[in-house]
């Protein structure tokens, strides 16, 4: 079986068909999916608030390229690095060494690959199946305490390059490790990424996610982390998303096991066109959990910003606390904020809360700062820092908010430093 | 220690008999079961109806037929049979009543099995309540006409203002309801029988409170009643509405439309205390409300939502305010109880267009039994709204492991001075607040009532006086002293 | 008033209360110290009728009635008054309502008329006035907004309102500053017959400056382990508990 080209060409015409070893099962499901559905609409409820239009409009290719360096994006030089130029591997930029309680394995090096657990009937999932070009597997030893994070930075580079690419993680039992996750583009236009991640995340583990995403204005990027949480585990997932044309960010929790935390955090400042929907969901589907999330953001000029934030208490799911926010700025006439934070309750011992604020800089604090001597400008980027530094204060790796603060000073030349 | 508990309160609530649960025999004049342009047009010749009203009939047919039922609400029932449904049933009678005294005695028990006796009507006259009747489709009876009359107001059912008042009826029906508007708007907008229609003349606080009392009782028989309220530049309006229907083990449809109109500087206070039969405990029978109510506001002009909600079987309802005019205001208070098997999706849409706009929501959802209540509401800004301003609280309390409680608010913004603040929380009654009560002597019923009562206050006291009583003891909580 | 018999109780698998035995007369005002963890408050519970505990062994007689099989309202309805230590918020639900729903619901319990609304409200200004509490608070939703002070305020205008035999203040001292002790204890003073009685549970002394007992007991472990007069709290309060654990390990 194969994709059906006779139709109109499709923006992923030139594609070939992955040769990772997928099951044949997902290959052909998501081929026949592709087939027989067209890119969601914003009649599709969770593309209500994203049109993907021009995306289906452009035509993307596959293709091997080479960097001089990564010094730009070495986010944390401490850190453990796997590099991926449109999705395939860079041995040469990637770390040599790899530390005792940490084995990792390129897909196409594997001999099966497990089959997504991801949702398929959802088009970029089955995209992400038949076009995959590379992954990684980490898998983080029972009881490892990692000393240094886990960094694997993922750059496009070249015109109408699409990527789809896959990470999948291994949280062993009572470890702890943070992974950071860094996505950027060049030497190029109208770029696309699609990534999945799978996480998994053993009893009484703990890990953190940094996820840092600057690629360009005219880049498409549609990811989706889908993690899995057994008992007692602390997951946390910190994405600031600070350039990219159209991005698109699912989180998807299922929280499977008692006592667990989940933490999920996001900052996007947006400028220009840029276009960025944030769609999380927690399914918290067993009792005696907490879940906490934390999603601010700041429109300029004629940018959109969506948040769909969900969390669903499944029938029994006990002594769940869940509390969702959402803060939103416009500092332009011509931007949009849609925000949609959801609670879907069966359970009745429960506390659960969400608030979603739009708004703007308070008027009477920056008159304050100016007559402290503050430009308008300072006083602005003062405000816009204390609103958004508490969602970038989440990321407690310090190497990562300083990088975060170098990206911030070279795009919106604001210093953030709190 | 007694074990009264809010499953037990739950299960009272379960058990207690729906009391508004009679039919009336009264001898009615009844359409054909089925739905075709031939019923139409029976139902506009029934009426008498201008030719012009026949063909927004007819044109909203054709719309109808080529139209499908929402599904994206959170529930879930049988799609209702729209060709075993009987669009027109009117209770017999050959004259319009000036005052109560002619009203058919059958009518006169009816009515005061449903608490507006005659004698109640006597009490309330002079004093703040003038009502309009409608059984089965019908508006039998419109109190207080004369009264009103002086003062310019018109307060008739809806087939009389066609008759009487066509320029008005013409102009305004449909302009903020559109025909087209949604499944049950067009289906209302094809086979509406009658309902209510009141017009309040330029400057003029009308008195009184307004009242419509929405009666089903014949079997097999939809309600499709349409309600149009136009309140001119600087007038005040506070309108109430109320209703009920028999117990059948049968699904009955109630699809109205409602349209308030509130020109520059006016202001409409719509109350609704919902209380159509829910169903029995293990959810046979019951109404299926699906209704469509808008308002739209003109410069400086405030409408303000109030509903109770504790009836039917499903609820699917959305009271809106079009912040058209500058400076114009839209609130929306609602209380919606579900048990056992109802289902309720309702809230409201705040579409914000001129500027210096302000809404407000408050939103209490109790849920009980094994129910399902949801909270969905839209809070949309456009471009040209500068600083406007929208205050959300979404509250819900569970009170057993089985019924289920969501809250899916849309926020949509596109303006940068403006401000929105949404709230929600869901939690379970405070077993803590339960004990408390208790050691103060309080039986468990009661704390749990007046837990509940203090938790839905800020609604209910939005409520005139009738209505808050009345909603207070749907609420099934004891009386809030007057004391203090 | 009270006669407690050798009482155990646990939550959950851990048992809190170790025999504990204590007998309260009518006009006595008891003192009941220990250490954080004693069992002081979990105490107050049970005898409240919370159901988080369970009562494994011993009688509580109440007047002559078992204490332990009536419900917490029956409790309430017999004259037993419990100030909480962390009194609780009821949005919505006016003082007034709430307190005048209690005295009705006990006045019915005892096959008494409704209090008039006139009466009520005479007997609101009175008692408020006993601690010193804004009238405006009585109108307010129960506890909501309240500062510490006026909860603990709150909880004794209450029992003023329901004249009650026998009222347990749970550490009704905590979080108090020095005036708001001073009118708290003044209420509890001025409501003092020779028919009814107090126990105070504290963990300090300084409310017994005020409160003047006549017993004072240790609470330890579970069980009463020292009794005396006045003068105990005031050893307690210079030796601190370490004194007792040391006396009892001997």
């Amino acid at each position: 079986m194969s994709v059906d080209l006779n139709s109109t060409p499709l923006f992923f015409s030139e594609l070939k068909e992955t040769i990772l070893p997928l099951s044949e099962n997902e290959k052909k499901n998501s081929i026949s999916f592709l087939n027989e559905n067209k890119l969601p609409t914003t009649r599709n409820e969770a593309w209500k608030y994203t049109r993907l239009a021009k995306l289906g409009k452009s035509k993307f290719i596959s293709s091997n390229s080479e960097l001089e360096s990564i010094d730009q994006y070495n986010i944390d030089p401490s850190a453990t690095t796997l590099v991926f130029v449109n999705g395939f591997f860079s041995e040469e930029l990637s770390s040599n060494d790899c530390p005792d309680n940490l084995t990792w394995s390129l897909l196409s090096q594997k001999n099966k690959i497990e089959e997504t657990i991801s949702d398929e009937s959802e088009y970029f999932n089955c995209l992400n199946s038949a076009f995959l070009v590379e992954g990684v597997e980490l898998n983080i030893a029972d009881k490892a305490i990692m000393k240094n994070p886990i960094q694997i930075i993922h750059v496009l580079n070249g015109d109408a390059i699409i990527s789809n690419f896959r990470i999948v993680v291994n949280a062993g039992k009572s470890s702890e490790a943070s992974i950071i996750t860094g996505f950027f583009s060049e030497n190029g236009d109208s770029q696309f990424s699609n990534v999945i991640s799978e996480i998994n995340v053993a009893e009484n583990a703990k890990l953190t996610m940094d996820k840092l995403q600057y690629e360009t204005e005219s880049t498409f990027h549609i990811s989706t982390e889908k993690v899995k949480q057994a008992r007692n585990s602390v997951f946390t997932i910190n994405t600031a998303t600070l350039n990219g044309g159209l991005v698109r960010n699912n989180v998807v929790v299922d929280v499977d096991g008692e006592n667990c935390n989940t933490h999920m955090n996001g900052a996007y400042l947006l400028k220009n066109k840029q276009h960025v929907d944030n769609h999380t969901l927690v399914n918290h589907n067993v009792p005696n959990c907490d879940s906490f999330e934390l999603y601010k953001g700041v429109m300029d000029d004629k940018s959109t910003a969506v948040f769909n934030g969900k969390v669903i208490v499944h029938k029994d799911a006990q002594k769940i606390n869940a509390f969702q926010s959402n803060g939103n700025v416009l500092i332009s006439d011509d931007a949009t904020v849609n925000s949609k934070p959801e609670l879907e309750i069966f359970a009745d011992d429960v506390k659960c809360s969400h608030g979603s604020t739009t708004g703007q800089l308070d008027d009477e604090a920056i008159f304050y700062l100016q007559c402290r001597g503050l430009s308008k400008k300072s006083a602005h980027q003062l405000m816009v820092s204390a609103f958004i530094g508490e969602v970038l204060e989440k990321f407690e790796n310090e190497n990562v908010r300083t990088y975060i603060n170098g990206l911030l000073k070279s795009r919106f030349n604001w210093d953030y430093v709190s | 220690m007694s074990k009264y508990t809010e499953d037990e309160l739950a299960k009272d609530l379960e058990v207690q008999e729906y009391k508004y649960g009679f039919t009336t025999d009264i001898e009615s004049d009844q359409a054909p079961i089925g739905l075709n342009e031939d019923i139409i047009r029976f139902i506009s010749a029934k009426k008498e109806e201008p030719k012009w009203l026949l063909d927004i009939r007819l044109e909203a047919f054709e719309v109808w037929k080529g139209m499908v039922e929402p599904e994206w609400a959170h529930v879930q029932y049988t799609k209702p049979d729209f060709q075993a449904i009987r669009y027109y049933s009117a209770p017999k009678q050959s004259k319009k009543f000036e005052s109560w005294d002619d009203v058919d005695e059958e009518m006169k028990i009816t009515m005061k099995k449903l608490g507006i006796s005659l004698e109640e009507q006597k009490r309330l006259t002079g004093t703040n309540v003038a009502v309009d009747f409608v059984m089965d489709s019908v508006s039998v009876g419109t109190s207080f006409k004369a009264k009103l009359k002086e003062l310019g107001i018109i307060f008739c059912s809806f087939s009389e203002a066609v008759q009487d008042h066509p320029e008005l009826v013409r102009e305004h029906m449909g302009t903020v309801v559109p025909t087209k508007d949604n499944f049950y708007a067009a289906l209302n907008s094809a086979v509406f029988t009658d309902g209510s229609f009141c017009y309040i003349p330029k400057g003029v606080r009308c008195p009184m409170e307004l009242s419509t009392y929405f009666r089903i009782n014949e079997g097999g028989t939809g309600q499709f009643e349409r309600t149009l309220v136009i309140a001119d530049k600087g007038s005040y309006v506070s309108y109430l509405e109320g209703c009920t229907a028999p117990q059948r083990d049968e699904n009955q449809l109630h699809a109205a439309v409602v349209e308030l109109i509130a020109k520059d500087d006016a202001e409409i206070k719509y109350s609704t205390v919902q209380n159509w039969y829910p169903g029995d405990k293990n959810g046979v029978g019951g109404i299926f409300n699906f209704v469509t109510k808008r308002g739209i506001c003109g410069t400086n002009a405030k409408i303000s939502w109030t509903q109770v909600e504790t009836g039917s079987a499903v609820t699917w309802k959305y009271p809106s305010c079009i912040l058209k005019g500058d400076n114009s205001i839209g609130e929306f208070f609602s209380v919606a109880v579900t048990n056992n098997f109802q289902q309720a999706d309702t809230g409201t849409k705040m579409i914000h267009l001129g500027k210096n706009t302000k809404s407000t929501i408050i939103s209490k959802g109790i849920s009980a039994g094994k129910s399902h209540n949801s909270y969905r509401g839209l809070v949309q800004i456009h471009k040209n709204a500068t600083n406007s301003r929208n205050f959300s609280q979404c509250d819900s309390l569970l009170m057993t492991d089985e019924c289920g409680a969501h809250t899916y608010p849309y926020i949509e913004c596109k303006n940068s001075s403006s401000k929105i603040e949404h709230e929600a929380t869901t939690s379970k009654i405070g077993e803590d607040q339960i004990f408390y009560c208790l050691q103060r002597g309080i039986s468990e019923e009661k704390a749990i009532g007046l837990i509940v009562n203090g938790y839905c206050k800020e609604v209910l006291n939005q409520l005139p006086m009738e209505f808050a009583v009345e909603a207070q003891k749907l609420l099934s909580i004891s009386l809030e002293g007057s004391v203090g | 008033m009270i006669k407690i018999n050798d009482l155990h109780a646990k939550i959950g698998e851990k048992e809190i209360l170790k025999g504990l035995s204590l007998e309260v007369k009518a006009g006595e005002i008891h003192a009941i110290m220990g250490p954080n963890g004693a069992g002081k408050s979990t105490l107050a519970s049970i005898l409240a009728g919370r159901e988080d505990y369970e009562v494994t062994a011993g009688q509580v007689d109440f007047q002559g009635e078992d204490l332990l099989e009536l419900s917490t309202e029956d409790r309430a309805r017999e004259g037993l008054f419990l100030a909480f230590q962390y009194p609780v918020e009821i949005p919505g639900v006016s003082n007034i309502n709430f307190l005048r729903t209690a005295i009705n619901e006990i006045r019915e319990y005892n096959k008494e008329e409704p209090v008039s609304a006139k009466d009520f409200m005479a007997m609101v200004r009175e008692k408020s006035a006993l601690v010193e509490l804004d009238s405006k608070l009585a109108s307010r939703s129960v506890n909501e907004g309240f500062s510490g002070g006026e909860k603990k305020r709150n909880e004794i205008f209450q029992m003023a309102m329901l004249a009650p035999k026998l009222a347990i203040l749970d550490e009704t001292d905590s979080g108090l500053d020095i005036d708001a002790l001073r009118i708290v204890a003044n209420g509890v003073n001025k409501l003092r017959t020779s028919e009814n009685a107090t126990i105070v549970i504290t963990h300090y002394q300084r409310l017994l400056d005020h409160i003047v007992p006549d017993f004072v007991h240790v609470l330890y472990d579970g069980k009463i382990v020292k009794t005396g007069g006045k003068e105990l709290a005031l050893e307690l309060e210079e030796k601190g508990y370490d004194w007792i654990k040391a006396e009892l390990a001997n």
